[in-house]
């Protein structure tokens, strides 16, 4: 913070417990991660391998996936996304809950990989705000354990206000087209 | 908007005493849903229990595999093959390869052909722990599912040591395979069966005897032998029908000719003969390594021809044809004379073809890939119509259905 | 493959085969669109041929040529062991084919994909739907003359540009190769 401003006692007195309270609130966070694996593609192979005994995502307190959007708090974007499938993630982006993050895993979900084309998405952070982007094709699953342990220091350093004097404006754009997830036999 | 379907009610005795009118309910198990590897859209009309209707909607992994093949040269396409099946990655490497070297009428030696044959069975072993362990997985039990895993990453470390990929290989090249077996690996890949066998047992104690898997699936997913022909079903899920339908028996290719090995054959075509087929599979596939490793011989592993095959390193860095023969094959790409073939392989799922035209140029003019995946998808609402709605998870689950060849 | 397939068919349809050839031991049939369901019900039902296995349907486009669409049937018989190819060639004026699902139901989906990439239509069969690309997808992405890139977002994308782009050709650039003249499907989009 690069302001000059003069502290009172009472802002340094809720600094320090907005900070007690935010390192409390990051470690309970980071060790119980639910996942919403979104797995599409050949990364989804890897999600296996480090749900499975070897590659332990468990140890890290990641382990239950938790296939309802409402339930989850860390969207893991396996594989290609492609632009049928975009607003089925957007969506359930949406319907995710406060605090959530999202972990981009391989590189198609990156940046669209290898596959520049008429049909893929180039990249998830065009569509959702992404926190961590795990290369690779797909990635060794020591590399998804090494984005995950960065993950979780972010979520560690997060600050959390006590009191949000300026919350956020809501979003008031809802994205056009047809609503795919309305099913029904056509 | 869901349309209502009144079901018809013939026998109205009287307004008191005719049957409440029914709807069915559509529901929709979306496109990101636990049950359904890689991403599937079901339109499913319910009528109680039982699917009236349904209605796969693919199309959420296309990934423009053939437009993407025409753009860059025959080298360049490798990659893009193996993220078609990418559980088993090197069959369809292999497979793509050995279609372009039938056009180019080119023959590969034959320590490539054994090194082939033992890529693409190891590869078959991992497809089918992977299909079997995921069927555990959605019927409820997770110990097969994390069993298959562990010795799918056995034999990856294996793929490894040889590709340097685990999943996605990219290995082989036109003309033959891209490097020899590294120093030691056979004996290592020898323990590792050994261990690939106790896991595949672990397994088989686990689900085959087991009351409710039997349940699940007997009797479940019934498709008839000539149905199953009609649709266009090949490999595993045929041979439950009772179809005796093996590429490798009928027209041998690579080393199968060489090889002793037992085709299983199902008799109802339900979804547990599907699982028992690939268990008993995976033995014969061990058996079939065990059997190439004991009868391969030294020598080159891919064919000496400047025309198709990068020149060997101290060459291109010391004398002219060497540079001029790299740089070309980079830089315009293999080029394969012009025509159409049509080539085809037993990938674990079934018959994978190709169907190739080169138009004489570096770059594919057509790479089509015949998975055997899309007629089976298509022939889902055949073989769960009827039955309830838990039916469709084994059925789709002994399809095995990957998204990345059905929907390329 | 075998050229007793190719034969039975040609003595027995002289007027639908054009030509009848055999390339890197694969046989095929050329016909004539309007035989294209006979042709497919005597290969299936013919005792001899028994070409009861559907492999698949599919298109090939060569733009600088007329008739431009070529569909590539592929079947094959189990009992008899032998594979055959029966192509049809359609003009892009009149991009319609009797479909082939009477004779075989596998060929359902395929020929679906060729409408969804390449807009062949097929008559006698209920409405056709997009295999793999979504409704409101406008044109036909396999053919020769669609841009390789040529997105049509559905949902409002952020316009992130790369930050760095190393050598080699990106979106809107010409491609690598000097000798092959760029396909009309790799120049770059011009909105």
């Amino acid at each position: 913070m690069a302001q000059e401003f003069i502290t009172t006692r009472r802002e340094e007195a809720q600094g320090f417990l907005e900070r007690m309270v935010s390192r409390g609130l990051g470690w309970a966070r980071k060790y119980s991660l639910f996942t919403y694996p979104f797995a599409t593609a050949c990364c989804g192979m890897e999600f296996m391998s480090i749900s499975g005994a070897r590659y332990d995502i468990a140890r890290f307190g990641a382990e239950f996936p938790r296939f309802s959007p409402r339930q989850a708090d860390m969207l893991m974007v396996i594989g290609t996304i492609n632009l049928k499938q975009a607003p089925i993630l957007k969506r359930v982006y949406e319907q995710m809950a406060e605090p959530k993050w999202v972990v981009a895993f391989g590189v198609c979900a990156s940046s669209g990989g290898f596959y520049d084309n008429y049909a893929v998405l180039q990249g998830i952070d065009k569509i959702i705000p992404v926190d961590v982007y795990i290369p690779g094709c797909p990635p060794r699953p020591e590399q998804v354990l090494d984005g995950l342990i960065l993950l979780q220091e972010k979520i560690q350093a997060q600050s959390h206000k006590l009191i949000d004097r300026h919350p956020p404006a809501p979003e008031t754009v809802r994205p056009a087209g047809r609503d795919l997830l309305i099913g029904g036999t056509k | 908007m869901p349309d209502n379907h009144e079901i018809a009610d013939t026998s109205a005795v009287g307004a008191l005493d005719a049957p409440l009118p029914r709807k069915t309910m559509s529901i929709n198990m979306g496109p990101s849903h636990p049950a359904s590897h890689g991403t599937v859209r079901f339109n499913i009309e319910l009528d109680g229990e039982n699917i009236v209707k349904l209605d796969p909607e693919i199309g959420f992994l296309h990934r423009g595999f053939e437009k993407s093949c025409e753009n860059v040269t025959w080298q360049q396409c490798l990659p893009y093959t193996d993220r078609l099946n990418y559980v088993s990655a090197l069959c369809n490497n292999f497979g793509f390869l050995t279609a372009i070297e039938k056009l180019a009428g080119i023959e590969i030696p034959e320590r490539a052909k054994y090194i082939r044959t033992i890529g693409a069975e190891i590869h078959r072993l991992c497809d089918h722990l992977t299909c079997v362990g995921a069927m555990g997985m959605e019927l409820g039990g997770f110990a097969p599912f994390l069993y298959a895993v562990e010795a799918r990453e056995l034999l990856w470390d294996r793929i490894a040591e040889l590709t340097g990929a685990r999943v996605t290989t990219s290995f082989g090249r036109i003309g033959g395979v891209e490097r020899d077996l590294p120093e030691g690996w056979v004996q290592k890949v020898e323990d590792t069966l050994v261990k690939v066998e106790e896991f595949r047992h672990e397994i088989d104690e686990l689900l085959t005897h087991n009351r409710i898997f039997i349940d699940r699936t007997r009797g479940t997913g019934v498709l008839s032998a000539e149905d199953a022909v009609d649709f266009g079903f090949t490999g595993p899920m045929l041979r439950a029908s009772g179809v005796d339908y093996d590429v490798r028996k009928a027209h041998p290719y690579w080393v199968y000719d060489r090889v002793q090995f037992r085709v299983p054959l199902g008799t109802t075509g339900d979804n547990f003969d599907r699982y028992y087929m690939r268990m008993a599979e995976m033995e014969e596939s061990i058996s079939i390594l065990r059997q190439c490793f004991a009868q391969m011989q030294p020598g080159p592993h891919i064919v000496d021809d400047w025309r198709f095959v990068l020149p060997p390193k101290p060459q291109v860095y010391s004398t002219i044809e060497g540079v001029i023969g790299h740089f070309k094959l980079i830089m315009e790409g293999v080029k394969i004379p012009k025509g159409e073939c049509y080539s085809f392989t037993e990938s674990p799922n079934g018959e994978l073809g190709w169907y190739l035209v080169s138009d004489g140029s570096g770059r594919p003019y057509k790479v089509h890939c015949r998975a055997p995946g899309i007629q089976m998808v298509g022939a889902l609402e055949h073989m769960v119509k009827g039955s309830l709605l838990p039916d469709l998870i084994p059925t789709f689950d002994a399809i095995n259905m990957i998204g990345g060849e059905v929907e390329q | 493959m075998s050229e007793f397939a190719l034969q039975r068919v040609a003595e027995r349809f002289p007027d639908a085969v054009v030509q009848g050839y055999a390339y890197r031991g694969d046989e095929t049939l050329v016909i004539q669109r309007e035989h294209l369901v006979e042709v497919a019900r005597f290969c299936k039902d013919d005792p001899e041929l028994d070409l009861k296995l559907p492999l698949s349907v599919t298109c090939v486009d060569f733009i600088d040529e007329k008739p431009r669409f070529e569909l590539v049937y592929t079947l094959y018989s189990i009992t008899k062991k032998h594979h055959l190819r029966l192509k049809v060639r359609v003009g892009e004026d009149d991009p319609t084919v009797p479909s082939t699902i009477s004779v075989w139901r596998g060929m359902d989906w395929w020929e679906r994909y060729c409408w969804d990439m390449y807009g062949i239509r097929f008559s006698d069969r209920g409405p056709m739907k997009r295999l793999w690309m979504y409704e409101e997808f406008e044109g036909h992405p396999l053919r020769k003359d669609f841009p390789l890139r040529g997105r049509q977002p559905l949902i409002p994308e952020a316009d992130i540009q790369d930050i760095y782009r190393g050598p080699g050709p990106g979106p809107g650039s010409p491609p690598a190769s000097r000798s092959n003249p760029p396909r009309p499907s790799q120049l770059p989009i011009v909105k």
